[in-house]
């Protein structure tokens, strides 16, 4: 077995068996035009206007950028310019919906007969990577030498306590998801298709194998039970033996990493034509009364989809959209659910509760635990201690942030956000420069 | 409603303390205690009860003095005060001990910052202060109640094979300080803390392999000379010491291998019968640099 850093997390996959219940509209959706990683999109919407399910209120501005979809049927009521939750500058339609859902009545499915009309089926979509990555997806998939590209790994590691929806998709929508592998093996002309999954989910990994079985190029990898195996270059390094050199992509290692609910999604697009409106979304954490999978529409404030879940216990101390190692404690329940939120979280007083930062005790955890082979103790004392060229040697931008390393400290320190913290201030020395 | 915490990602804590790695650490050398106790009677419990109470009495008094935030807590001076007094041999005063204590506490420790930031082995400095402060009682060896010498010194006079057999040396019915002559206890404790993942095996194995061979070219009986003097207890206790050893593997190979070498040098050469540690000591002080020579190489990263 090829061996990599990590941790051992506690699971916590309590809603697996959670199909995932609609939830009911919200009063008003928050429609941020930044969802995704790259330029934010182009408002094509102003106040006043009404608007359907599905329709684009959003153009992608650019490659690297994203279609928004409005999510309910309604009225443009405001169009914010500043994030109330961090002052930054952003554009966000507020729409009030008027509760009817009514579809927006030019969407259909489009044609896909070619790689062409494959891929632009995959900007259409709207459908950013929903792994936590955000980025579009279309650039991922716009090859520019398909030859050169010997696996597609389709990521189910889905390693982050707590998270299910990757499950669900796994189970629920494995038709669509197989779909998506046949239009990739289509379209792309990929040799070597490979489903991922991490060893704790034994339903998953038994229906991919039956549809594994069907196809001659697609085969199941079962990782073991070690976050963060679904980290994309942990992964190429698992499934194929290979390392992606630093500053390069999997594409560079002949590999293109997808995430199982992204594929789906993007497949859900081309077989209804209706872009990507909803997404499902693990509510769980002990200060949640009814922990669920729900189908939440894009936009939804948190404390709607937290009302929809029976509501918070009066203990909650913490609210995170994403996984308890990699997600953003959120200040404000007002925030919106956006495309890649595959997790929402309310911790109690007692889960919240993090160890206080004692004195380093030069164990060496944070090295041995790293799956990058970096050394956090050594970037964190270069950085306190402003030595910039022993930090350049240390290559703090190449943490995927993951955050074995604070994770596993004895000390409590504070690890990946010393790197994190290195990490921009080297960039901007970089760019002083 | 109560406002929200917020902070930086990772939201969940694994479940190692410094605390609990030091309790780990005193349930290993749990076994030496009731070796040294059989063996050299209900004195060395004595000692050892000094020693920590002392350690933690120099750790708490040193940091309320310079209103510091105290550590007493996380239970580093506890093991420091049981290394001490593993070695010590018992007949020692215990107002010696409690010097030793002072020593390893406030000068090794405490006025390099604390926990973390000593470089050398406070309990390992703090003996070799002892013995060449206090040369007489440091070696008046007792065993059954005989005054004898310990089985280094039959080592290096070549009259070795006479006076102990591999048995007794393993089980540590011998003379010798409190905590190093039982092998067996000292092998129990290494286990279980492989088991609980505290220390990695590489420091120690490497350590006792290179005495091992050396040992042989020499000469002597590889087998006696791992089981004499402080060696077990150095290689398993005192080399894998977090703070003052190398935080990466091929660091801890080079650490243990220098120990090795060094220990047999002084064995061989030196005019004290024991280069345990003096050894440890000296690569202490190397530590930064094999940390430096040793840093690992990214995940893909390219050689800097």
């Amino acid at each position: 077995m090829r061996k990599t850093g990590g941790v051992r997390t506690p699971h916590r996959k309590a809603t697996s068996d959670s199909k995932g219940a609609q939830m009911t509209t919200p009063p008003e959706v928050i429609l941020p035009m930044d969802m995704h990683r790259g330029k934010p999109a182009k408002c094509l919407v102003s106040v006043g206007d009404y608007v359907k399910v599905g329709q684009k209120i959003g153009e992608a501005d650019g490659e690297s950028s994203a279609h928004i979809h409005s999510s309910v049927s309604g009225t443009v009521k405001r169009i914010d310019a500043v994030n109330p939750a961090t002052g930054g500058a952003q554009t966000r339609v507020v729409i009030e919906s008027d509760g009817l859902q009514t579809f927006d009545e030019t969407l259909a499915p489009p044609v896909v007969e070619t790689l062409e009309q494959f891929l632009a089926a995959v900007k259409a979509s709207g459908v950013v990577g929903l792994g936590g990555g955000a980025a579009p997806a279309g650039p991922k998939l716009t090859l520019r030498d398909p030859s050169k590209i010997d696996y597609l790994i389709v990521n189910g590691a889905e390693c982050e306590p707590y998270m299910t929806s990757d499950t669900r998709t796994m189970i629920d929508d494995s038709e669509l998801l197989w779909d998506g592998v046949r239009a990739i093996k289509r379209f792309l002309g990929i040799k070597n298709i490979v489903l991922a999954i991490e060893k704790n989910k034994p339903e998953p990994i038994r229906i991919m194998r039956e549809y594994a079985a069907k196809e001659p190029i697609a085969s199941v990898f079962v990782l073991p039970t070690l976050y963060p195996q679904g980290a994309r270059l942990t992964l190429v390094y698992k499934v194929t033996g290979r390392i992606v050199p630093e500053g390069k992509r999997p594409g560079d290692a002949g590999c293109v990493v997808i995430n199982c609910s992204t594929l789906a999604s993007i497949m859900r697009y081309i077989k209804t034509g209706v872009p990507m409106v909803a997404t499902r979304v693990t509510v769980d954490g002990s200060a949640v009364k009814n922990p669920q999978n729900v189908l939440v529409p894009l936009g939804a404030p948190i404390a709607d989809v937290l009302e929809f879940c029976g509501g918070l216990k009066t203990d909650a101390a913490k609210i995170i959209t994403g996984g308890p190692m990699m997600g953003k404690a959120v200040p404000d329940l007002s925030a919106p659910i956006v495309k890649s939120t595959g997790t929402l979280l309310a911790l109690s007083e007692k889960e919240a509760r993090l160890p206080e930062p004692s004195p380093c005790i030069m164990c060496g955890r944070c090295i041995a635990n790293c799956p990058m082979k970096l050394m956090p103790v050594e970037i964190q004392n270069a950085y306190l201690s402003g030595k910039t060229e022993r930090l350049r040697a240390l290559k703090p931008g190449m943490c995927v942030e993951c955050g074995c390393c604070s994770f596993t400290c004895p000390a409590g320190r504070p690890l990946t956000q010393y790197v994190k913290l290195a990490k921009t201030q080297l960039r901007e020395k970089e760019a002083s420069r | 409603m109560k406002l929200l915490t917020v902070s930086p990602a990772p939201h969940i804590h694994g479940k190692a303390t410094t605390s609990g790695i030091m309790r780990d650490v005193l349930i290993a050398l749990a076994p030496a205690a009731v070796a040294s106790a059989v063996i050299f009677g209900l004195r060395a419990l004595l000692v050892i009860a000094v020693c920590v109470a002392s350690s933690v009495v120099f750790e708490w008094g040193y940091e309320k003095l310079t209103k510091r935030d105290n550590t007493v807590r996380d239970m580093s001076a506890c093991v420091t005060g049981v290394l001490l007094a593993y070695n010590l041999p018992v007949t020692i005063p215990l107002w010696q001990a409690v010097v030793g204590s002072a020593v390893a506490i406030i000068l090794v420790k405490q006025l390099f910052g604390g926990i973390g930031r000593n470089f050398a082995n406070p309990a390992i400095t703090a003996r070799i202060f002892m013995a060449l402060a206090f040369a007489g009682t440091m070696s008046n060896f007792t065993y059954d109640a005989v005054t004898s010498a310990t089985p280094l010194v039959y080592l290096q006079n070549g009259a070795f094979s006479f006076s102990y057999s591999v048995r007794d040396l393993f089980l540590g019915t011998h003379a010798g300080v409190l905590g190093e002559t039982c092998a067996v206890a000292l092998i129990i404790g290494f286990v279980y803390l492989l088991i609980r993942r505290v220390i990695s095996w590489e420091t120690s194995v490497v350590y006792v392999v290179v005495v091992f061979a050396l040992s042989a070219a020499f000469g002597w009986d590889p087998v006696r000379s791992i089981l004499s003097g402080g060696l077990m207890l150095g290689a398993i206790f005192m080399a894998t010491d977090y703070v003052t050893a190398p935080m990466t593997f091929w660091g801890r190979v080079i650490f243990g291998a220098g120990c090795g070498v060094l220990t047999v040098i002084i064995r061989r050469y030196g005019s004290y019968p024991e280069g345990v540690s003096f050894s440890i000591l000296l690569m202490n002080i190397l530590t930064p640099y094999i940390n430096k020579l040793t840093m690992s190489r990214p995940f893909g990263g390219a050689r800097t």
